[in-house]
Parts: C-alpha cells; structure tokens; sequence
C-alpha cells in the first residue's frame, strides 16, 4: 500500500551546463547530471574535484557562475524564499562535517526541522519523533540529552543524519555519511539507506570514498573528475569504460577487496 | 489523492484513510489519544501513504493496546518492524532541577566562576611571565612577524578610533568645565582641568576601555574559535607552543601599544580641549600652550605614560586568558569574549584606583 511514486526515470535532480569557480580557480565547467526517483546516486572523485561544491550547489548555498539546476522539477536558481521553501522541506542534507547546533541537544537537533516546518505537532508526538529518529541511526538513548562538543566524530555523522531524517524527505542528500564510522557502524549505515529506500521511497545524493558503500548500497555512480561528471552508470558499466582514474579507483588494491568482499556477499545470499 | 489522516473506529477496529505523513497528520495523534475503547484491530487497507511519523503512530496503539495489524504489505510491516526496534526511551535534555534549588545553585556557581576565573587569570599571568622569560633568555625564538601583525591591528588600526573619541572627550570636558568656572569667573582654569584630567586619567583609561573592547574582546574570540575547531591542539602536537605563537605576541605588543596610544589620545584630547578654547573662550593656542606648560606638572605624564603598560597587559591577558578557557560550543565564544571585556575594564578601573591612592601618596599630586 505504500506508494513509492516509483515512476520509472522520473527526474528528481537536473542538473545542466553547471559551471563554478572561486576566483581564477574553475571547479565546474559545463557538467550534467541527473538523478532518478528511488535511485541512490553515489559521486566519487578525488579530494578537491568539487563533490561537496557540487551538493552545494543543487542545494542552494553556492550560487553557480552558469548553468540550470532542477529539484523535483522546479529550477532552483533565483527562487523566492517562500517557494525554494517549500521544495528544500521535502530534502535532508548531512554536511560533511556533521553542522550540529551546538547549543543544542541531539535530541533537539532532530526536532528543529520539524517544529520550523510543522508547528503543530505536539510537544509528546515530537520527543517520541526525536527518540525513535536517534534509535534509527544507531545512537545509544543516552546520546539524545548529549551537546554536539561531548559526542565523537562518529557519533555527530549519526545525529546528523537524524536530523537529514527528521522530515522523512524524499530526497536525502548526504556528503561523506560513512566517513569516521567503524565498520560496523558504517554496514549498519547502509542497511539503514536501504531500509529507507524500501520502505520510504527514497532517492539519494551519496558523497563518498567508501568503496564498500559503493557496492553495498549505490545504483549508479557518477565519477568526477576533470571539472566535471565524466560518466554515470552501474560500477560494471563503468568498469567497462577505459579510463584510468575510474581503472585506478576500482581496480587498485582497495577497489578490488571491496569488490571482492561484495561478490561474496552476494554469493551467500544466492544460497 | 493526498487526503489528511484520518481514522473510524467501530467495534473495536480503528480504520485509517488518507496519507498517514508528518505533513497530512495533523491532531491525529491527541485524536487518537482521545480514544473511549481500546482498539483491538488497526486496518491500514485504505491509507494512502504513510510515512515514519505515521508509522510511529500505529505502532504506538500496537504497543500500548496489544492491537492486531490487518491490510499492509511487506514494505509498511517493514517500516512497523524497524519502528518497533528504535523504540527507546530517550531523555530530550539533561534533567532540569526546580526553580528554587536552580537559583541558589547559579549564584554559588557565579560565585565560585567569578572567583576561580580571578584565580585563573594569575595562574595565566604566570604562565605568561614565564612564556616571556622563556623568549629573553631563548631570544631567537622571538616571533617578530607575529608581534608586528599586532601591532598593526591593535595600534595602527586604532588610530582612528582613539583619536575622534578623545578628540571629543577634550571638547566635552573643556565646555563643561568653562560651564561651571565661568560662575566664578574662572573660565581660564578649564586649561589646568584639561591638560591635568587628560594626561593623568582619561587618555589612559578611555583609551584602555577602548582597546579592551577593539582588540581584548577579539583576542578572546580568536583563541577561542580556534579552540573549538582543534588547531590550538594541533599547534601543540605540532610542538608550536601556544604560548608562544599566539599568547605573547599580543601580550607584549598591547603592553608597548598601550602608552602609547593612550599618550596619543591624551595629545588629541589637549587639541581637541584647546580647539574649544580658542573658539568659545577666545583663547589663543598660543596662550593655551604656555598655560598649559605652566600648569601641568611633568609628573602628570609619568602617571600617564607607567599606568598605560600595565592597563595593556591586563587587557591581553583577560582575553587571551577568557579565549583559552573556552570549550564545547559557539555561545560559549560569545560568553568568554564578552567576559573577557567585563574583567578587563573591570580590573582597568579597580587598578585605576589603586594607583590614583599610590601616586597621591607618593606626592605626584
Ligand atoms: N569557499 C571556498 N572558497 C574557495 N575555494 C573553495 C571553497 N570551497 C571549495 N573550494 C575549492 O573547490 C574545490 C572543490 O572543493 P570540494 O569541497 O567540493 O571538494 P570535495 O570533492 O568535496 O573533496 P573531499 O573529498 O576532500 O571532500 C577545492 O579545490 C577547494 O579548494
Ligand atoms: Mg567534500
């Protein structure tokens, strides 16, 4: 009965010609990139090609030098407040570096989104949201009275992406989620990102340098580099493709245990 | 399509409609709280979506009445099984005491604060004392450049500000006190009360309060946002002592800075003060200069010109010291910098006051 809204090849993200730049120093020229309704999109590339500059921008916060950007079908560029609004309440965004309010518990850090958009839930209704928000991402009850500054790196991934959670969006943005987690904490991550998709219909804008993710959990992958998106497709797809920093990253020692570690994974469950 | 939540509930059966999403849930939850039986059967066969939020609605009524769930699929039983295990109980905040207890608790700890941040800012004192022996018998360690940079914010760029607030002050103290000798017929002893009350206290003091604010309370803000974003301890594993690098420099150059902006001030006050002079008292500058040479001890500039070192450490130090305690969060930036303003003019004007019962006793009257 749940409705994914599963219209297949439905753009979600549209993004065309996007050129940025800081000063003399070009990061994006004239890149293209889509993203489909329910699929989870991971963006690789090297550090400094411009991934968190390219979330920034189809969010809002970095004004392209050129080019058109499209969430949910609406343009995103010169959008009046109220409009941009409406669209950005139906996204969750992770920041890189977690961007907690630091007078804030963890607990009210989740709730800030929900009493910002939805005034009228009442004061029990948001502790149970908030308790069993926190309870999802894995964090220990004991987190939620807890400030930003007494929680570890790992710790402050997980709140914030309670808090990219706390409006059950249709969009989840998420730069680096699984960086600082331990292994088991990050494998539970992409358990949770799955779980999600079922059950919520989720499509997801993944950062990331986790080439377990990558094959745990990503539809597509689009590979940055060169200031721009030089191919998108599954990781056979792109496997096929002739290029060496995608041969590199794939194939160098890391790519193939991972690589490994999900044929295994795959097999088991073939049983 | 997109119908709010909503519910029937006969014989025991709560049948849900609509979209059971924090958008569309509305007051369903204190509806549902409103219940008269307890239901025994939750039929979802007719909802339109359903998000967590609803989620967490039904399964609070499984939880708490022992329901039976009739009419999902496996994606929404899914969704109730995860819901299901992310119910823990979770404090939202540290718990918060009674009022009364709360009071009497904030002003032992404001006492305590207020002690222990004297208490420490010694302790920091000390710690810089020997950070400066450390440089006069390590001269090479000397950082120049950094002392150089403080100077040019601290002083250079002060420049302006001091100089149009004692500009003014000179105006204001020259007119008031021309007011009230003119009773007397003593408008001419305005000079004695400008030169005398600029050298020896205002200049100094304004000029100390000034810095305190300018440069004290970004001393503050500086260390202390870097501080919480780590580099203070990378510094240190680094093997770059903070003290060095950060502390002393703006320590030792507020104390040179220090007289002499506040001899600078006390200059532009005369002028201003001599300004108002020759305009509304029709005193000649050149009168005013040789009256003033006449009436201003040598001993009035030396209270000036000794007071100013010591206000500049007291400054430093208070914000060097306030950014260094700081920890956690951004409000305890803004906390510790505006303490580090407080206790800076607070100690300028209690040392202001020592010294004015030291000098008089010493007969620099
Ligand atoms: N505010 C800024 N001002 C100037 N340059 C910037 C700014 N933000 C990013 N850059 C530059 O843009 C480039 C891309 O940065 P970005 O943060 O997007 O990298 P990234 O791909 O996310 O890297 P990483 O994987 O390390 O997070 C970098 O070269 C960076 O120096
Ligand atoms: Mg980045």
């Amino acid at each position: 009965m749940v409705q994914l809204n599963i219209a297949e090849g439905e753009t979600i993200i549209h993004v065309a010609g996007l050129k940025n730049s800081f000063g003399d120093q070009l990061v994006h020229d004239n890149l293209d990139l889509d993203v489909k309704r329910g699929e989870i999109l991971g963006v690789v590339g090297g550090s400094g090609t411009g991934k968190s500059v390219l979330m920034r921008s189809i969010i809002g916060l970095q004004l392209p030098d050129q080019g058109e950007i499209e969430v949910f079908g609406e343009p995103m560029i010169g959008r009046e407040e109220y409009e941009a609004k409406q669209v950005r309440k139906r996204w969750g965004v992770l920041f890189q570096g977690g961007a907690l309010f630091s007078t804030l518990t963890v607990a009210e850090n989740v709730q800030v989104p929900i009493r910002e958009y939805y005034p009228q839930i009442d004061a029990v209704l948001l502790d149970e949201i908030a308790a069993y928000k926190v309870a999802m991402t894995g964090l220990a009850p004991d987190a939620g009275p807890k400030y930003p500054s007494e929680l570890s790196g790992g710790m402050r991934k997980r709140a914030g992406l309670a808090r990219a959670l706390a409006l059950d969006p249709q969009l989840l943005f998420l730069d680096e989620p699984t960086a600082g987690l331990d292994p088991i904490g990050a494998a539970a991550f992409d358990e949770l990102i799955l779980s999600l998709r079922r059950t919520l219909g989720l499509t997801v804008f993944l950062i990331t340098h986790d080439l377990d993710t990558l094959y745990a959990v990503c539809d597509r992958v689009a590979v940055l580099a060169d200031h721009t998106v030089i191919a998108v497709g599954t990781i056979p797809e792109l496997l096929a493709l002739d290029h060496p920093w995608i041969q590199e990253y794939f194939n160098g020692p890391r790519g193939r245990v991972a690589a490994g570690a999900a044929k295994l994974k795959t097999g088991e469950a073939g049983k | 399509m997109n119908a709010p939540a909503d519910f029937e509930f006969d014989e025991g059966t709560l049948r849900f409609t609509g979209e059971l999403t924090l958008a569309r849930i509305g007051d369903l939850s204190q509806r549902l709280a409103a219940l008269s039986d307890a239901p025994q059967t939750v039929d979802l066969g007719k909802i339109e979506r359903i998000d967590t939020v609803g989620a967490w609605l039904i399964h609070r009524i499984v939880r708490d009445h022992d329901a039976k769930v009739v009419g999902v699929d496996e994606d929404v039983a899914h969704l109730l099984e995860q819901l299901g295990q992310a119910d823990k109980p979770l404090k939202i905040r540290p718990d918060a005491t009674p009022p009364f207890i709360r009071v009497l608790r904030e002003i032992g700890d404001g006492t305590i604060a207020a002690a222990s941040s004297l208490y420490g800012l010694l302790g920091f004192f000390g710690a810089t004392l020997i950070g400066l022996w450390g440089l006069i018998t390590h001269p090479r360690r000397f950082r120049f450049n950094a002392i150089a940079r403080q100077f040019e914010v601290v002083g250079v760029k002060a420049l302006g500000i001091v100089g149009l607030m004692s500009f003014l002050i000179g105006i204001v103290i020259a007119q008031q006190g021309a007011v009230q000798l003119r009773q007397f017929g003593a408008e001419v002893f305005a000079i004695n009360l400008i030169g005398r009350i600029t050298l020896r206290e205002l200049g100094v003091l304004m000029t100390a309060i000034m810095v305190a604010g300018r440069s004290g309370s970004a001393f503050a803000a500086q260390l202390g946002s870097m501080k919480l974003a780590e580099e203070i301890d990378a510094m240190r594993t680094i093997g770059v002592s903070p003290m060095e690098a950060l502390i002393l420099p703006r320590v030792i150059s507020t104390i040179i800075l220090m007289p002499l902006l506040g001899f600078y001030a006390s200059v532009i006050a005369i002028i201003g003060g001599g300004i108002f002079c020759w305009i509304d008292l029709s005193i000649p500058p050149i009168t005013f200069i040789q009256r003033l040479q006449e009436v201003v001890p040598l001993t009035d500039l030396w209270v000036g010109l000794l007071k100013g070192p010591v206000f500049g450490l007291i400054v430093a130090i208070s914000g060097c010291y306030q950014g260094m305690q700081v920890e956690g969060n951004a409000e305890e930036v803004g906390l510790r910098t505006t303490a580090s303003v407080v206790q800076a003019i607070f100690l300028v004007i209690v040392l202001d006051a020592v010294f004015a019962v030291f000098f008089s006793s010493i007969g620099w009257i």
